[in-house]
């Protein structure tokens, strides 16, 4: 069991900070949201995993789980809404003052393809294909 | 506490505090800024007064309170012979500098700003003198660098004066940080930071391995303040700062600053040859340096400017000698320095006032147009000079007498004599420089103004200084005896020697100096256009300046390349580098543990429901960065791992969690959804192919090094903290569920903490998105025209009827919340999720008539409920935010419990409902004026029901 939730761990990771290094403020934000989810599992996790003992006081209970972390993961979590809530806003305004959604405000980065504003879009398996490459 | 107990540190704090003041006042008249100013410092020194007997009597008054006790710091303030002079000296010239400055600035100047920047400038300087804990003594010391940068650059549209500021900033500012070295070391050696403790361990700190080092450290600390050799250069071009500021600065209080540290040292540094070498050293080439050069100023503050610095290399020599009939003498000049250095840069100042320039070859035969002001003059000069009758003649003659006795006692440096009598005799030159070119000397040459004698109140002040000059200098034993023998009393930490303060001690070699001086000063200034031609082609082109410039540039260009080189102005290059510097240091940590990678605990089995939960999410997580350009979907994908994310704290007992967890992604996914009606439906595709493996290499390494970190951390056993919290829950916090009593009691304060960020999240984006409007989208990406019926009568209809029932669970949720798992947290979500549903379903018009409050009021009393539960039970004498609890028995429910921390919750309840339903209300007000705007534009058939108005 410990080795799934290292593995849960480690991919919240992994897919939150390859996110949250896009160039484009609405992937970044779901990254940091996706890293918050696996910093709160894993701080969770450092009070060891322990199933069907809540930290309730109950005189038939054998065991407790680690009240302390749990705790601080709690309020860990509302205020990972809060930040996720201030960067997409901010992300909003950074749109209506620049005109783009680029993290370092360019309307063109050179790491894009001209012509992006086409409204016609692409078929997705190219697309698909491409987020592929960008997993390896 | 009386005032005799605590009239220190008011001394010190009182002229911050009028800064504002004066600030203030000047807004109601041009003048009330320099009342304050000098009321403020009559104050000070009355609060000075009642403390002058016990120091006179021989006594050192400590006053100190506890600042950080468990490492031994105290804030300390302490009153000696040494302290008492200073203190009196910046006081006191600092009295008349105010009245001087009242006159001397014109109408164009701030009045405001520079008495501010005066007073908090005289209360750094006096808390410099008056420090009894020496890191309190250096915070000081650097406040003095930051208020005199204000001070110098006071007239900030020139550059001259916005260049020299800065550059005294550096030099004085650095030198600040050598000496918090020194003094970090100091403490350490010693074991204490107080000044009395340190005094008294000279022998101690002599005899360290490490006395070299803190005494270079303190000496750069020092040097760099008294603008000693090799750090001299910044006086002069402090110069463009208003005379006022110039007379204050280099006449009592900041290059003396320095000057008052070696003082205060004395007892612990002195006495070694290393003491001699470099304090003594470095005061022989500062008094022969400054002397030659003050010669050849054209300006009269550049003259004045050099002369200090000449004058401060002297008192470093001085103390350089080590002995403590040196000390004497270098106390007495210090005294003598101020009262007639003060004088001259103030009648400098008075030149320029009356006669548009400072610059000698125009000023000429100034003696009839101004008089008064000439005699002034010329007795403060002849005191700079050495005259007899004169204060300065006085200490200099003690000068003498010492650099015989150091040149006898040590013939190695036999001719220390000769060379203060060579500088002696440029001072004499320069002197006479000052008199004679200015008041006499022909005519003036094309004057911006035609000269006349000054206001009265301009010629107070330096009649008298001048008056002081005079009476010490021939009434040495009436006038400057007591405080002289305290100050050294307090400086040397023991009885003073003998010493004699007369005028006349016969003829004797330091008379025939004397003499000498005067006699040779004259005749260089005799020959003095053949030297000026000759320093003008050999020497004068050398300037420390250029130096200065030089390393400055070296270290911007160093630290411009550094950042260069990581900074590229990109958000994504930046994250990069602090990922990739995170994992590096988890790296080196793995390397540098030397125990097996993982522990030997006893793992748990796996079931099929967890494999197939934990595949779930990892097929979620991946798809969310595949499909992260098709931005709807990949919302839809980070909801489902939130899910999990929630059904993972259910099955490992955290059942606060999950409620959170759900909670949270339910007003996560509106909000993202919100947002993303008005970002790009899809991100540009990415063609950089290094970026994007370097992006997935960082991604995969970070990712697999947090999995082997918690797979190394769950391996193992440890032993939590938590059994404190688990006993002593009900006992002491009143409620079951400990989850919620460490939130509300145990950790009280964090949780205030973070309803404060939270508060803060929800003020910022209401802030932010004041005045924004965005352009909405009139159709979805795919080309289909957005359904005008906006809120469909089957979910109006349905939620209205729901929204009791969620109010009432997020009630229930928030009772039992101490006892079982729920609470304020999870019961505010829970509420704002109700509310944000009315708000979907109804309209903004719709709910806002019928909820007719404001959220940011909703924080604020949060907020306040909050902070008052802690503050009511620090009223009652125990710590903040302690709960109290009693049972209560009501008719039908039974035996209930009532804890003071429910008052606490329903703050965080509060907040948690203000901050969020803020935030997405914020969001939805946006799209209301642009649906608006659409629809008017489509001219739509619909006039859809309950939509906005």
């Amino acid at each position: 069991m410990e080795w799934l939730i290292a593995l849960v761990i480690g991919v919240l990771t992994s897919t939150g900070v390859y996110l949250t290094l896009r160039a484009r403020t609405f992937p970044v934000v779901l990254g940091l949201t996706l890293l918050a989810y696996g910093v709160n599992v894993f701080l969770f996790a450092m009070g060891r995993l322990t199933i069907g003992y809540p930290a309730v006081i109950d005189a038939a209970a054998e065991a407790y789980s680690d009240p302390l972390p749990q705790a601080l993961v709690l309020t860990a979590i509302v205020i990972a809404f809060g930040m996720t809530a201030f960067l997409i806003v901010l992300s909003l305004k950074v749109r209506h003052e620049l005109g783009n959604d680029h993290v370092d405000g360019l309307h063109q980065s050179n790491d894009e393809p001209t012509l992006q504003k086409n409204k016609q879009h692409k078929p997705s398996h190219s697309v698909s294909s491409n987020s592929e490459q960008g997993r390896n | 506490m009386t005032l005799l107990t605590s009239n220190l540190p008011i001394i010190a704090l009182l002229p911050f505090v009028a800064a504002i003041f004066a600030a203030w006042a000047a807004r109601l008249n041009r003048f009330a800024a320099a009342w304050v100013a000098a009321a403020t410092t009559i104050l000070a020194l009355a609060f000075l007064a009642p403390s002058m007997a016990a120091v006179f009597a021989g006594e050192t008054i400590i006053q100190s309170w506890a600042w950080i006790p468990t490492i031994g710091l105290e804030f300390a303030f302490r009153l000696d012979g040494l302290a008492l002079l200073f203190a009196t000296l910046i006081l006191g010239i600092g009295l008349l500098i105010i009245i001087y400055a009242r006159y001397y600035l014109s109408a164009k100047d701030c009045m405001g700003r520079f008495f501010a920047y005066l007073l908090m400038f005289m209360g750094s300087m006096l808390g410099i003198v008056l420090s009894e804990n020496i890191i309190q003594l250096v915070i000081f010391w650097e406040l003095t660098s930051l208020t005199s940068f204000l001070l110098i650059s006071y007239w900030q549209h020139r550059k001259d004066a916005r260049e020299g500021a800065m550059m005294a900033l550096v030099i004085t500012g650095g030198g600040g940080l050598a000496l918090l070295a020194a003094v970090l070391i100091l403490g350490n050696i010693v074991g204490s930071y107080n000044l009395s403790d340190v005094l008294t361990a000279g022998e101690l700190i002599r005899a360290h391995p490490l006395y070299i080092p803190i005494l270079i450290l303190f000496l750069i600390g020092v040097f760099t303040k008294s603008a000693q050799f090799p750090f001299h250069f910044w006086l002069p071009h402090a110069m463009a700062a208003p005379t006022p500021v110039s007379a204050y600065l280099h006449s009592a209080t900041m290059v003396k600053a320095g000057i008052f540290l070696l003082a205060r040292f004395f007892p612990v540094f002195s006495g070694t040859p290393e003491w001699s070498w470099l304090v003594g050293g470095a005061g022989l080439i500062t008094l022969l340096l400054g002397a030659y050069v003050a010669l050849f100023k054209h300006d009269i503050k550049g003259l004045l400017a050099y002369s200090t610095i000449s004058h401060l290399g002297l008192i470093t020599l001085l103390f350089g000698f080590g002995t403590h009939l040196a000390a004497v003498a270098a106390i007495f000049h210090i005294i003598n320095h101020a009262t007639f250095k003060a004088s001259l840069f103030m009648v400098a100042g008075i030149i320029d006032h009356e006669t548009g320039t400072r610059d000698m070859r125009r000023l000429n035969g100034l003696l009839k147009y101004m008089p008064h002001t000439a005699v002034l003059a010329m007795i403060a000069a002849a005191a700079m000079a050495g005259v007899p009758l004169l204060n300065g003649f006085l200490s200099k003659e003690m000068f003498f007498e010492q650099a015989l006795i150091y040149a006898d006692a040590n013939p190695l440096v036999w001719m220390v004599p000769i060379l203060v009598t060579v500088a002696a005799v440029f001072s004499v030159a320069y002197s006479l420089r000052f008199i004679h070119d200015i008041f006499f000397n022909g005519e003036p040459v094309d004057l911006p103004k035609t000269p006349h004698e000054p206001p009265r109140f301009m010629k107070i002040p330096v009649d008298i200084l001048v008056i002081l000059c005079l009476a010490v200098g021939i009434l040495p034993m009436f006038t400057v005896a007591p405080i002289l023998a305290v100050a050294v009393a307090g400086t040397l930490q023991t009885t003073p020697p003998e010493y004699s303060l007369a005028i006349w001690h016969g003829f004797n070699l330091p008379l025939m100096m004397s003499f000498i001086a005067l006699a040779l000063g004259a005749l260089v200034y005799i020959f003095r256009k053949r030297l000026f031609i000759w320093h003008e082609e050999k020497i004068a082109h050398w300037d420390a300046r250029i130096i200065y410039h030089f390393i400055l540039n070296s270290i911007r260009k160093l630290a411009t390349g550094i950042t260069r080189a990581f900074d590229k102005g990109s958000l994504q290059n930046a994250l990069a580098w602090i990922i990739t510097a995170a994992m590096f240091a988890g790296i080196v940590g793995f390397m540098s543990f030397s125990a097996p990678l993982f522990g030997q605990r006893e793992l748990m089995p796996v079931d099929g429901v967890s494999v197939l939960a934990a595949f779930i999410l990892i097929i979620a997580s991946i798809m969310t960065v595949v499909f992260h350009r098709q931005r709807l979907i990949s919302i839809v994908m980070v909801g489902v791992v939130g899910l999990i994310v929630a059904l993972i704290f259910v099955k490992f007992s955290a059942p606060d969690l999950a409620l959170t967890q759900l909670s949270v992604e339910i007003v996560t996914i509106v909000l993202l959804l919100l947002a993303l009606y008005f970002l790009p439906q899809t991100s540009p595709k990415e063609i950089a192919r290094l970026r994007i493996s370097r992006d997935a290499v960082i991604a995969l390494l970070s990712g697999g090094g947090v999995m082997v970190l918690v797979m190394a951390v769950l391996s193992r056993d440890f032993a939590p903290i938590s059994d404190f919290f688990l006993t002593n829950s009900v006992p002491g916090g009143g409620g079951s569920n400990v989850v919620n009593v460490i939130l509300v009691d145990f950790r009280g304060t964090d949780t205030l903490g973070e309803i404060v960020v939270l508060a803060l999240a929800g003020l910022g984006i209401y802030a932010l998105l004041q005045g924004v409007k965005l352009h909405a989208p009139m159709h979805n990406p795919t080309g289909l025209v957005w359904d005008s019926d906006r809120h469909p009568q089957i979910m109006q209809t349905l939620t209205r009827l729901l929204f009791p029932l969620m109010l009432m669970v997020a009630a229930f949720i928030f009772i039992r919340g101490h006892n079982l798992p729920g609470g304020g947290f999870i019961a505010g979500l829970v509420a704002a999720a109700a509310l944000i549903v009315q708000y979907l379903a109804n309209g903004l018009a719709w709910t806002e008539q019928r909820l007719k409050f404001d959220m940011l009021w909703l924080i604020g009393g949060g907020l306040l409920l909050a902070t008052l539960t802690g503050v009511v039970s620090m009223g009652l004498g125990y710590p903040f935010l302690t709960t109290t609890f009693t049972y209560i028995t009501w008719p039908v429910v039974g035996k209930f419990e009532v804890a003071s921390a429910i008052a606490f919750d329903l703050g965080v309840f509060l907040v948690v409902v203000g901050a969020t339903v803020m935030s997405l209300v914020q969001l939805g007000k946006l799209s209301n004026p642009a649906h608006q705007q659409n629809k008017s534009q489509q001219q739509d058939k619909s006039q859809s029901q309950g939509g906005a108005k």
